[in-house]
C-alpha cells in the first residue's frame, strides 16, 4: 500500500532523510519511531505531498507521490504534529470547509461531516469556535479532518501528543478501530503506544533507517538467546543453581517474583524445564517467553544494534 | 473553479466574522465621506462666487471639481488600507500551520491563491460600492456625467486590485503580518511616487518611470479617459503579483 524506496531529503547541506526504504501492507498500522530530529515529520510530509523529496521514490496505493500528487492526496488523510485549525471557525464550519477542499461531492458533504463528527465524538462542541475548545477536542477535530473524506491511508504525526491519559486511551482506541479498513502510519514518542496499536515499526535515526518490521522480528534479530520467565509456588534463591545444572541452560537470573532462564537460540529448553519442575513438585505457576521490552529494543536499535 | 470558490468563501467569512472588514470599511467610509463633504462644500462655495458670471459658471464641472479629486483621495486611502487587508492572507496560514492542511489537500497552489485573492477583491468591491451612495447624492442634487464616474470607479477597482496583488505577494514572503503590511505599504508607495523621479529623469527613463508608476495610469481614469494601455498595465501588474506569489510558495516547498 505504501512503498518508500531510497528516499532522501536535503535542507541545504543538512540531510534530513537518507536513503530511506520501507513498505507498509494494506490495512496495517505502522509506527514511525525515532528521537527528535530523526526525520519522522519530514518523511511524513514527503508522503503527504507537502514536501518534495531530493531523491528516491514513494508510492501510495500504486500512485506515485511525486508524479500523481492529487491522486495520492485524494486517498490520504493527514494529521500534522501541529494540528492545522482555523481558530475563528466553528468545528462544523471548519469540517465543512475541509470537506469542500477534499473534493467530496456536494451531495455527500453533509453526511461526511456528520460521520467525521460522530467518529471523533465532537457532537458536544460542533457549534463552538475552535479557539474556545480544549486541547483534546482540538486534537479530535484534527483527526476528524483527516478522516472526513474516508481516506484509504492515514498519516498521523504524534496523534496523542499533549492529551491527558483518558484522551490518549480514547484516541488510541479510535486508531485501533480503523485497523483493517485503512492503512495507517503514525509517529510517536510513546513507545507503549506502538506495542498497543502497531503491527510493525520503522525506526529511524538521523534520517537513516535503523530497523523495520514487526516488533517480534526486530527483537529476534537483536537477541542471540531465547528464554522464559518462570514463577514458582515454592520459589527461592537456591533453585537458581538447580536450573543452571539443566544441560543447555546458559543463564539464570533471579527476579523479584521468579526467574529468567535463557538458552542458545534454537535449542528450546521449555520441555526439559517443565519436566524438571513438575518432577520436584515446585508448583509451576507461570511460564512465558522472555520478550525484549520495547524500551530496550528501541534503545538498542537507535544505538545501532539493529541494522536491517 | 469549485476549489477556488471553497477557499474564497472561507476567506470572505473570515473577513466578516472578525472585526477586520467592518473596521476597515467603516474607517474607509468615514474618510471618504469627509473628503466628499469637503469637496462638495468647496464646489458649492465656488458655484456661489461664479454665479455672478455666467461664462465662468458654465466652466464649472462637478466631475472635474469633485469626483476627480475624490478618486485621488480614495486611492490614497486604499494605499493605506489595502496592506492591512492583505497582510494575513498567506502569512497567517504559515503561522498557524494551516498551510499543511491546504497543501496536502487535492487543491492546487493557484486555486488557493486565486481563492484568497478573489475574497480580498470582494472586500474592495464592497468598499467601493458603498461609496456609490455619495454618487447617488450628487445625481439627486446635481447633474454629473455618468461615464467619467464609472471609468473613475473602474480605475479605483483596477488599482485596488493591483494593490491587493502586491499585498498577497508580500504576505507569501513572511509569516509576520506586520512585516507583510509594512513591505506592501512601502512597495505601493514607491510605485506611486515613481513618476516624481520621472520629472527629473530624461529620455527613455522618464517614459519608463511614468509607465511603471501607478499614478500616471490612474490619473487618466479619474478624468474619465479609458485607455486600454492603462487597463493592460493594471492587469499585467495583477498577473505579475499573483505569479510571483505562486513562485514564492512553490520555491519555499522545494527549499
Amino acid at each position: 500500500m505504501i512503498e518508500v524506496e531510497h528516499l532522501t531529503k536535503k535542507y541545504g547541506d543538512l540531510l534530513a532523510v537518507q536513503n530511506l526504504s520501507f513498505k507498509v501492507e494494506k490495512g496495517h498500522i505502522w509506527g514511525l519511531l525515532g528521537p527528535n530530529a530523526a526525520g519522522k515529520t519530514t518523511t511524513m510530509r514527503i508522503l503527504t505531498g507537502y514536501l518534495p523529496a531530493t531523491d528516491g521514490k514513494a508510492s501510495v496505493a500504486g500512485y506515485d507521490v511525486f508524479e500523481q500528487p492529487n491522486h495520492v492526496k485524494k486517498i490520504m488523510g493527514y494529521l500534522p504534529e501541529n494540528v492545522p485549525l482555523y481558530p475563528e471557525m466553528t468545528v462544523q464550519s471548519f469540517l465543512t470547509f475541509v470537506s469542500e477542499i477534499k473534493q467530496i461531492p456536494s451531495s455527500e458533504r453533509k453526511e461526511a461531516v456528520e460521520r467525521a463528527i460522530e467518529i471523533s465524538s465532537l457532537g458536544k462542541v460542533r457549534r463552538r469556535l475552535i479557539k474556545n475548545i480544549s486541547r483534546g477536542f482540538k486534537q479530535r477535530v484534527g483527526i476528524a479532518q483527516a478522516l472526513i473524506h474516508n481516506p484509504q491511508v492515514l498519516i498521523l504525526d504524534e496523534p496523542t501528543i499533549g492529551l491527558d491519559p483518558a484522551q490518549i486511551i480514547e484516541i488510541r482506541q479510535l486508531i485501533k478501530s480503523l485497523r483493517g479498513e485503512r492503512t495507517i502510519i503514525l509517529s510517536t514518542h510513546i513507545l507503549a503506544e506502538v506495542t498497543q496499536t502497531c503491527d510493525g515499526v520503522v525506526i529511524i535515526n538521523e534520517g537513516k533507517l535503523m530497523a523495520s518490521g514487526s516488533l517480534e522480528d526486530i527483537a529476534a534479530s537483536l537477541q542471540d538467546k531465547d528464554g522464559v520467565f518462570i514463577r514458582l509456588r515454592d520459589g527461592d534463591k537456591d533453585k537458581v543453581e538447580h536450573f543452571q545444572n539443566i544441560p543447555g541452560v546458559e543463564r539464570v537470573t533471579l527476579k523479584d517474583d521468579g526467574y529468567d532462564i535463557e538458552w542458545t537460540r534454537g535449542k528450546d529448553k521449555r520441555d526439559d524445564l517443565t519436566r524438571y519442575i513438575v518432577e520436584r513438585n515446585w508448583g509451576l505457576l507461570e511460564m512465558r517467553p522472555l520478550a525484549m521490552n520495547i524500551e530496550d529494543l528501541y534503545l538498542k536499535v537507535i544505538s545501532g544494534g539493529g541494522q536491517q | 473553479m469549485r476549489n477556488i470558490w471553497a477557499v474564497c468563501k472561507k476567506e470572505i467569512k473570515s473577513y466578516f466574522t472578525s472585526p477586520i472588514a467592518y473596521v476597515a470599511i467603516t474607517v474607509f467610509l468615514v474618510l471618504v465621506g469627509f473628503f466628499f463633504h469637503s469637496l462638495i462644500w468647496w464646489f458649492n462655495t465656488q458655484s456661489m462666487q461664479m454665479a455672478r458670471n455666467p461664462y465662468y459658471l458654465q466652466q464649472m464641472n462637478i466631475n472635474q471639481m469633485v469626483f476627480s479629486p475624490l478618486f485621488h483621495n480614495i486611492s490614497i486611502i486604499l494605499l493605506l488600507m489595502i496592506p492591512l487587508l492583505t497582510m494575513r492572507l498567506l502569512s497567517e496560514e504559515k503561522k498557524i500551520n494551516t498551510d499543511e492542511l491546504l497543501y496536502t489537500s487535492p487543491i492546487s497552489i493557484n486555486q488557493i491563491i486565486l481563492g484568497k485573492y478573489f475574497a480580498s477583491l470582494f472586500v474592495l468591491l464592497v468598499m467601493l460600492l458603498l461609496t456609490g451612495i455619495l454618487s447617488i447624492f450628487t445625481f439627486v442634487h446635481g447633474n454629473p456625467e455618468v461615464q467619467p464616474i464609472l471609468i473613475g470607479y473602474l480605475g479605483l477597482f483596477l488599482m485596488g486590485a493591483a494593490f491587493m496583488a502586491v499585498g498577497i505577494f508580500f504576505s507569501s514572503l513572511t509569516e509576520n503580518q506586520i512585516v507583510s503590511a509594512v513591505l506592501t505599504f512601502g512597495a505601493l508607495l514607491l510605485f506611486w511616487v515613481l513618476n516624481w523621479a520621472g520629472y527629473s529623469a530624461g529620455g527613455i527613463w522618464k517614459d519608463v518611470l511614468n509607465y511603471v508608476s501607478f499614478f500616471q495610469h490612474f490619473d487618466d481614469m479619474t478624468k474619465g479617459i479609458l485607455d486600454t494601455t492603462d487597463v493592460v498595465y493594471y492587469l499585467s501588474f495583477i498577473f505579475l503579483g499573483l505569479f510571483l506569489t505562486h513562485s514564492v510558495i512553490q520555491s519555499r516547498r522545494w527549499r
